[in-house]
């Protein structure tokens, strides 16, 4: 039974980080129609961010933590090492939000009226720039991530044979994707920024008629998805302490195939799509076959575009002429 | 014109045929419609023949290096072309052609691999060897066929993008097969495959395959394909079976991507699925996008000109220890989607862009002269 939970819970600490990026990828092709695959580079990019702050600011960020937080600058607290995690991941965002501005600006929007494919062609142009200039740039080996928490010990649960382990850093992961994904959905359902959004996505000439400045708001856009995927980098980097310039494309597509499954252009089916798909690679991994795991996302989206092609939460839109 | 059709399409399409000899025969005479030079069975015969002549020249006047870098160049002609097909002519994205090329190779190569310990003196001798090895790349392009079968299916019902992910997922869901089948030997791989491929059986193929995609695409069939890359609604409003013009389309792609995985694995004498993900789909679509989606000369042109490139980027790469290759494939792609977005050739063919030259040049040298005729040349 413990191992059922342990799963669980890798599987929902999964699932948060696929979620941060499913979400960029399902507003983005909300109001765009476009999948973006640089998207997946973009995550890269914020992992490398995070890795590069705390590489040369991270001892400077704990030892001002320590000192605002009043805890004894010798030893890392707990407080410090969770603020110096999440400035970290502020500056990720920040970071991979200008890569978001840029990337639309110099690629997409020259291409805003060409036919779809073209744009297709030019995000996956845009993705293998940011892979192989990665690999030009930060070197093609595997660089671990400076560990934040390893003086937390991960809380147990039970005995020998139903052991539960749960590492603190999950927690942090997950709680921090939920407090992302609050913000977001409050950003898009209470603001007025967010209800530009919509209107856009829900039709491109209507807004613009209606004096709402498409072009502004589909940078802002790419800009939020952008920074969520910076956030999610940066956390995976945490938990999986080994970061590379390829390190963005299979989770970028199954992130994609979890906003498909949840339903493509809708907030909430981008979450739980990615919940589903990181729980049930959790169970494929634990339970069956591990090495399946990279073909399960793909599996699911193949089925559920046959069944049910609208997704999980997805309205069924029909084709005008 | 008839003929051909009758050939590539079986009785069911009959009603297509006739509305495609109409409109072939009423609307547009553009002049690119009226060129058949390629078309005639000769010409691809002697092109052949050349090449078997050439095989026997040319690795003692190349070298090993470059006449490596020949043939590479032409199992990427038959890929290029075969993606052509599909993305170029038909309009469907697929992004999972590596797929289907390691499910040829990996066939190919597990038929022979099997039979040199079963059988070694039948392997070992010149003619039935290569009778063997040719039958074998056949059923790769067959197995490969099948697999483009069951892609085609889904793409029934998606469109565009959505199709672009499928394919690219199936593409991913084949390399993780062979990475758990331990009958092709796994993550290790398949090695100890025999060397076959050959210059000319290369060239052979790259051939075949050009001159098949070129008789479809100026078939009913092709005119079937066209439509539907033209526009899916409109097609289907005037009577054209959509759905099995595009799991042909796939089908067919498949079947030569997969004899080119077949003589890709006969080549390099080893196959591992790690050469067959998505960046491998990539590079081909690369080929296809700058070559011009929708000219078979396009396609062969970047499929050439980009192996070479690969190649002579080669010490660069030595130096800075990176693929740099794809840093510009990369910027030449976003290059190429904002300023030319047809690609090089765009939907024409070499031919044609050779005579608009001559048609321009001509209409210059008349303008000189006399300026009523030049007109005339313009509008040829």
């Amino acid at each position: 039974m413990a191992e059922f939970f342990q799963y669980v819970i890798n599987g929902l600490s999964q699932g948060g980080t696929y979620a941060l990026v499913a979400l960029g990828y399902t507003m983005v092709f909300g109001i765009l129609q476009l999948i973006n695959f640089a998207h997946g580079e973009v995550y890269m990019l914020g992992a490398f961010t995070g890795l590069y702050t705390l590489r040369f600011f991270g001892a400077r960020i704990v030892e001002f933590y320590s000192f605002v937080l009043h805890v004894g600058a010798d030893q890392t607290s707990t407080a410090a090492a969770v603020m110096t995690a999440i400035t970290v991941i502020l500056i990720s965002m920040v970071t991979c939000a200008l890569v978001g501005y840029f990337v639309e600006r110099l690629a997409y929007r020259p291409l805003r009226t060409s036919p779809r494919i073209n744009l297709l062609i030019t995000a996956v142009g845009v993705s293998l720039f940011f892979q192989y200039s990665g690999q030009l740039i930060f070197g093609s080996s595997p660089q671990p991530y400076p560990d934040l928490f390893e003086n937390l010990e991960s809380w147990t649960f039970g005995a020998d044979e139903n052991l539960l382990v749960i590492n603190p850093l999950q927690v942090f992961v997950f709680a921090t994707a939920i407090t992302l994904m609050l913000i977001l959905r409050h950003v898009i359902f209470h603001t007025r920024l967010g209800r530009a959004m919509r209107a856009v996505s829900f039709n491109h000439e209507l807004a613009s008629l209606m004096g709402i400045p498409t072009n502004r708001i589909i940078t802002a856009t790419f800009m939020i998805g952008s920074s969520l995927a910076g956030a999610a980098g940066v956390m995976v980097g945490m938990t999986y302490p080994k970061v590379e310039p390829l390190m963005g494309s299979l989770p970028g597509l199954k992130a994609f195939c979890a906003a498909v499954l949840g339903g493509i252009g809708n907030v909430t089916g981008a979450v739980l799509g990615s919940f589903i798909l990181g729980l049930a690679e959790a169970f494929l991994s634990g339970y069956g076959a591990p090495t399946y795991k990279d073909a399960l996302a793909f599996a699911i989206l193949i089925l559920i575009l046959l069944v049910k092609p609208s997704g999980l939460l997805g309205v069924h839109r029909t084709e005008k002429v | 014109m008839k003929k051909n059709s009758n050939n590539c399409s079986n009785s069911r399409s009959n009603n297509n045929n006739n509305n495609s000899n109409n409109t072939s025969s009423n609307g547009n005479p553009h002049p690119a419609k009226q060129f058949y030079g390629f078309a005639s069975l000769r010409w691809w015969l002697l092109a052949v023949s050349v090449v078997w002549v050439l095989n026997s020249i040319l690795p003692d006047l190349m070298g090993p290096y470059y006449f490596q870098i020949l043939v590479l160049a032409g199992i990427n002609v038959i890929l290029a072309v075969s993606l052509n097909l599909v993305n170029g002519f038909t309009g469907q994205f697929s992004m999972g052609h590596a797929g289907f090329m390691s499910v040829g190779g990996y066939i190919s190569a597990y038929i022979t691999t099997q039979l040199v310990v079963s059988h070694p003196g039948l392997m070992n001798d010149a003619f039935l060897g290569t009778a063997v090895f040719v039958a074998s790349l056949l059923l790769g392009g067959l197995g490969a066929t099948c697999a483009g079968y069951f892609v085609g299916l889904p793409s029934l019902r998606l469109r565009g993008d959505y199709l672009a992910i499928v394919t690219l997922g199936f593409g991913e869901i084949i390399r993780v097969v062979f990475l758990n089948t331990e009958a092709v030997g796994g993550a290790r791989g398949l090695s100890g495959i025999m060397q076959f491929s050959s210059f000319g059986w290369v060239f052979t193929f790259a051939i075949f395959t050009v001159f098949t995609v070129w008789r479809v695409v100026h078939s009913a069939q092709g005119r079937i394909l066209l439509s539907i890359r033209e526009d899916e609604i409109a097609a289907t409003a005037m009577g054209v079976n959509t759905t099995q013009g595009k799991v042909r389309a796939f089908a067919m792609g498949a079947f030569f991507a997969g004899i080119a995985g077949g003589l890709f694995a006969h080549y390099l004498t080893i196959m591992s699925p790690g050469t067959f993900d998505f960046n491998r789909s990539f590079e081909i679509i690369i080929m296809v996008v700058l070559g011009g989606m929708g000219s078979i000369s396009g396609s062969v042109v970047a499929a050439i000109l980009l192996t070479t490139l690969k190649e002579a980027l080669r010490p660069l790469q030595q130096i800075t220890g990176v693929d740099l290759r794809m840093v510009i494939y990369a910027l030449v792609l976003i290059a190429m989607m904002l300023a030319r977005p047809s690609g090089i050739f765009g939907t024409r063919e070499i031919g044609e862009i050779i005579r608009g030259w001559r048609v321009s040049k001509a209409s210059k040298d008349a303008n000189d002269s006399k300026s009523s005729s030049a007109s005339k040349g313009g509008v040829a």
